[in-house]
C-alpha cells in the first residue's frame, strides 16, 4: 500500500503529458505543418500565373496589401459591420444582468475598453492598407447575422429539449444531430430545390401575394444565411444543451421560493447560467460560417460570395496561391481579434466562478 | 389557537399517479414554533414540506398562511422560504447578491436591501464572506448562506429540507445549535424536515412523526419519546423492545398483560383501547430496565432472563437478553447500575417503573409488517445515528 502510494506521482508526472501527446501529434501535424507552409506562400512569389508549383520564397509582405485591394476598398465598412454585429450580441448579453450592479460595471469597463482597443486597431490597419475586401464584410455580416439566428432558434430548442423533454430527451437530441448523417454538401444542394424558382416555397410565396413573379430566394443574401443557419444550427444547440442540463433544477426553485416569477428566475437565474454554452456554441457556429464558401457557392450568386469563395477561387482555380494564403491569414487574424474581444467581454469565468 | 396558527394543513393528500405520498395530513403548525417532521424516507415529509413552499399542488385538502387558503398560490407569491437540502446557492452570485436575491425580486430600495442583507449576515456570522461566491465556502458557510438569504425576507415561516444532511457529525451538530441560536434570534416559525430522529429531538417543539403518508403522532419530543403513539413511532425514534403479549385486564389507563409463558405485568394503556384476550404490543426503553442478579424482593414488573450478548459503547454497555419464551430485549447498563460484570448465558433479572412500560395497538394492518421488524428499524436507525 505504501509502495504504491510512494510511486503514485512518479508515474503521475508523465501521464499528462502521454495522455496530451496523440493530440498533440494530431495537432502538429495538420495544423502546425500546414499552417507554416501557407505562411511560407503568403510570403513568396509567383512568377508566372497559373503555376503554383514553383514559388521563390521571397518575404513578399505586399501580398497581404496587394490581395486586400485586389477584393474592394471597403474594408472599413467590414470591419465596422463585424463590430456592431459583436457590439449587438454583447449588448444583448449585457441587458440581462441589469440589477447585477458588480458585475454590470465590470462589463461596461470592459466593452468600453475592448472597444477603443478595436477602433485604434481599425485606424491603424486602415491607414496603412488602402482598401479590403467587401467578401470579408459580407462573410462577417453573413456569419453574425446567421450566429444570431442560431442563438434565436437553437436556445428555445435547447431550453425545451433539456427543461421539459422529459423520456424523449434522448430522442429530441438524436432528431438534433440526425441532418449530420448526410454529407454537409448533399444537404446545402437539397436547400437548392426547397428554394429554387419553381420550387414549392417561391410557389407558396407567390400564391399568398407576397411575392411578385421575378422575386426569388435562391440566390439573395436570405438563402444564403438561410443556409449557413441550418448547416451550424446543431453545433449552437448541443452546447447549450449541455449547460442547461447542468443546472442544478432547485435553483429554479430557489428563485421561485424567493419571489422571482418564471420570467425572472429564467433571466437571472438560468440564463446567466448557460451563458457558457451560448459562448461555446457562438464560437463554433461563427467561426465555420465565417470561413464557410458552400452556402455561397450553392445557394447565392456572384454579388453574395464570401472571403471562402474567393480563397478557394485563388487556390483551386486561380491557382494564385501567395494570394490565397495572404487572405486566409488575414481572415485567421480577424477571427482571432473577434473572439479574444468576445472572450473578454463574455468571459465566463465570471458567470460560473 | 386559531390565532396562534401560521401554516395550516388541512384534510392535504398529494398523489403521483397511483402513488399515495401524503395520506389526508391535518395539523397545525403554531407561530415561532421549531416544528419537525420526522420519518424515513417516502415517507411523505419532503413532498408536505413542498406542497408549503408552493412547488406541488395537493391533490385534495387545503393549505392555509396566515390564516389564507394558497393551496393554488405559486410559490413567488407565498411568503414562506425554503433551505434546501443542497443549499441551492446561486453559484454566479457573490453572498451579499445570493441573500438579496428575495428582497431584489420584490423591488425593495437599494439602501433597504444593503442593510437588511447586512443585518442577516451578521447573524449567521458571515459578514466578512460578502463578496466571496459559494464555491468558494465550506459546506457549514454555505449553509448559513442559504439561511440568511430565506431569512432575510422575514417570511411567515421558514422550510428547511433536511438542510443538515451534506455536513458531517461534528459539524451537523454545531449547526444544530447554531440553527435553534438563530431560531430563538428571529423568532420565526420553523419547518424542519428530517430523516435524523436525534436531530428532531434536539432541535424541535413539536414533532410531526410520518410513516408512508400518514402522520402517526404530533407531540413534544418527550412526549414522542416517552408516550409514542404506535409501534412504527416506538421503534422508529430511539430504540425500543417490543414485545408480543396478551391483554389480560384493563382498568381506566391501566392494563395488565400476559407474556407467552404466563407471567404478568401492567402497563400503561393511555391513548388507544383494547379488548381483553386480544394481542398487543408492549413497549420498554433499553434504559428504563434496571437488571439485577437475584429475584427482587419488591412487588411490581419482573421478567427472568439470560444474558445473549454484551457490547461495550462508550457510555453504557448494550446487553441482549433473552426470556424463557425466546423473545429478545435489549437493555442498557450505564457505568453507575450496581452490577457484577455479566457474562454470557449469566440469569438476570429485569425490573422496571411500572410507567416505563406501554401498551400498544399491535402494528396495524396498514404497516403490514411485525412489530420485530419495525424494532429492528428502529435498532439500525440507533447504531447509525450513534457512530
Amino acid at each position: 500500500m505504501a509502495g504504491a502510494v510512494e510511486s503514485a506521482p512518479k508515474r503521475g508526472r508523465f501521464a499528462p503529458y502521454g495522455l496530451l501527446s496523440p493530440g498533440i501529434i494530431w495537432l502538429t501535424l495538420f495544423f502546425l505543418v500546414p499552417v507554416a507552409i501557407l505562411l511560407r506562400a503568403a510570403l513568396s512569389d509567383q512568377p508566372e500565373r497559373f503555376v503554383p508549383s514553383d514559388l521563390d520564397f521571397t518575404w513578399k509582405w505586399s501580398n497581404f496589401s496587394d490581395g486586400l485591394d485586389r477584393f474592394g476598398p471597403q474594408f472599413l465598412d467590414a470591419l465596422r459591420n463585424a463590430l456592431i454585429a459583436a457590439a449587438i450580441v454583447a449588448a444583448i448579453t449585457v441587458a440581462v444582468f441589469v440589477a447585477r450592479r458588480d458585475l454590470w460595471h465590470r462589463i461596461r469597463v470592459r466593452l468600453v475598453g475592448a472597444l477603443v482597443a478595436a477602433f485604434f486597431a481599425t485606424y491603424i490597419i486602415t491607414s496603412t492598407i488602402d482598401g479590403w475586401g467587401d467578401h470579408f464584410q459580407r462573410s462577417f455580416l453573413y456569419a453574425g447575422i446567421a450566429t444570431l439566428l442560431c442563438i434565436a432558434i437553437g436556445y428555445p430548442l435547447a431550453y425545451v429539449i433539456a427543461f421539459r423533454g422529459g423520456t424523449y430527451k434522448n430522442l429530441l437530441l438524436g432528431l438534433v444531430v440526425v441532418p449530420f448523417f448526410t454529407t454537409y454538401l448533399i444537404r446545402t444542394i437539397a436547400w437548392q430545390t426547397i428554394l429554387f424558382d419553381e420550387g414549392p416555397v417561391v410557389g407558396f410565396l407567390q400564391d399568398v401575394g407576397l411575392f411578385g413573379d421575378s422575386d426569388r430566394l435562391l440566390a439573395t443574401p436570405g438563402a444564403v444565411i438561410g443556409g449557413l443557419t441550418y448547416n451550424f444550427l446543431p453545433f449552437m444547440i448541443l452546447p447549450i444543451y449541455v449547460s442547461l442540463e447542468k443546472i442544478d433544477r432547485s435553483l429554479v426553485d430557489a428563485a421561485r421560493d424567493l419571489y422571482s416569477t418564471p420570467a425572472r428566475a429564467f433571466q437571472k437565474v438560468v440564463l446567466p447560467l448557460s451563458l457558457p454554452g451560448v459562448f461555446a456554441g457562438t464560437l463554433l457556429t461563427f467561426i465555420p460560417a465565417s470561413g464557410d464558401f458552400i452556402n455561397a457557392e450553392l445557394l447565392g450568386s456572384p454579388t453574395t460570395s464570401m472571403i471562402g469563395n474567393v480563397v478557394q477561387n485563388q487556390f483551386l482555380v486561380q491557382l494564385d496561391y501567395p494570394t490565397a494564403a495572404a487572405l486566409s491569414f488575414v481572415l485567421m487574424a480577424i477571427i482571432t481579434i473577434a473572439v479574444l474581444v468576445y472572450a473578454k467581454v463574455l468571459g465566463t469565468e465570471d458567470l460560473t466562478g | 389557537m386559531a390565532d396562534d396558527t401560521v401554516i395550516g394543513i388541512e384534510k392535504v393528500s398529494k398523489r403521483f399517479g397511483g402513488f399515495v405520498a401524503v395520506h389526508e395530513a391535518d395539523f397545525a403548525i403554531a407561530r415561532g414554533k421549531f416544528f419537525s417532521m420526522l420519518g424515513p424516507s417516502g415517507c411523505g415529509k419532503t413532498t408536505t414540506l413542498r406542497m408549503i413552499a408552493g412547488f406541488e399542488q395537493t391533490t385534495s385538502g387545503r393549505i392555509t398562511l396566515e390564516g389564507k387558503d394558497v393551496s393554488r398560490v405559486p410559490p413567488y407569491k407565498r411568503n414562506v422560504n425554503t433551505v434546501f437540502q443542497h443549499y441551492a446557492l446561486f453559484p454566479h452570485m457573490s453572498v451579499f447578491d445570493n441573500v438579496a436575491f428575495g428582497p431584489r425580486s420584490r423591488r425593495t430600495g437599494r439602501e433597504e436591501v444593503s442593510k437588511r442583507v447586512r443585518e442577516l449576515l451578521d447573524v449567521v456570522r458571515l459578514s466578512q464572506f460578502a463578496e466571496r461566491k459559494p464555491g468558494q465556502l465550506s459546506g457549514g458557510q454555505q449553509q448559513r448562506v442559504a439561511l440568511a438569504r430565506a431569512l432575510v425576507n422575514y417570511p411567515s415561516a421558514l422550510l428547511l429540507d433536511e438542510p443538515l444532511g451534506a455536513l458531517d457529525l461534528k459539524l451537523r451538530q454545531a449547526m444544530q445549535l447554531e440553527l435553534k441560536r438563530i431560531q430563538r434570534e428571529v423568532g420565526i416559525t420553523f419547518v424542519y424536515v428530517t430523516h435524523d430522529q436525534e436531530e428532531a429531538l434536539t432541535m424541535s417543539d413539536r414533532i410531526a412523526v410520518m410513516n408512508e403518508g400518514h402522520v402517526e403522532q404530533i407531540a413534544s419530543p418527550e412526549e414522542i419519546y416517552d408516550k409514542p403513539a404506535s409501534v412504527f413511532v416506538a421503534g422508529f425514534i430511539g430504540v425500543a423492545n417490543l414485545l408480543r403479549v396478551t391483554v389480560d385486564s384493563v382498568n381506566g389507563e391501566q392494563a395488565t398483560v400476559k407474556f407467552p409463558d404466563d407471567t404478568r405485568v401492567s402497563a400503561s394503556s393511555a391513548g388507544a383501547s383494547f379488548a381483553i384476550g386480544s394481542p398487543a404490543t408492549l413497549m420498554l426503553r433499553p434504559e428504563r430496565i434496571r437488571l439485577s442478579m437475584t429475584e427482587p424482593s419488591t412487588k411490581g414488573a419482573r421478567l427472568g432472563a439470560s444474558v445473549a450478548q454484551l457490547t461495550f459503547q462508550g457510555p453504557l454497555v448494550r446487553t441482549e437478553l433473552r426470556t424463557s419464551d425466546g423473545s429478545e430485549i435489549v437493555a442498557h447498563i450505564g457505568p453507575d447500575d450496581d452490577l457484577p460484570a455479566l457474562r454470557p448465558n449469566d440469569q438476570v433479572w429485569l425490573t422496571w417503573d411500572e410507567d416505563a412500560a406501554r401498551l400498544l395497538p399491535i402494528a396495524d394492518e396498514r404497516l403490514g409488517g411485525e412489530a420485530r421488524e419495525i424494532e429492528e428499524i428502529g435498532q439500525v436507525h440507533f447504531a447509525r445515528s450513534d457512530a
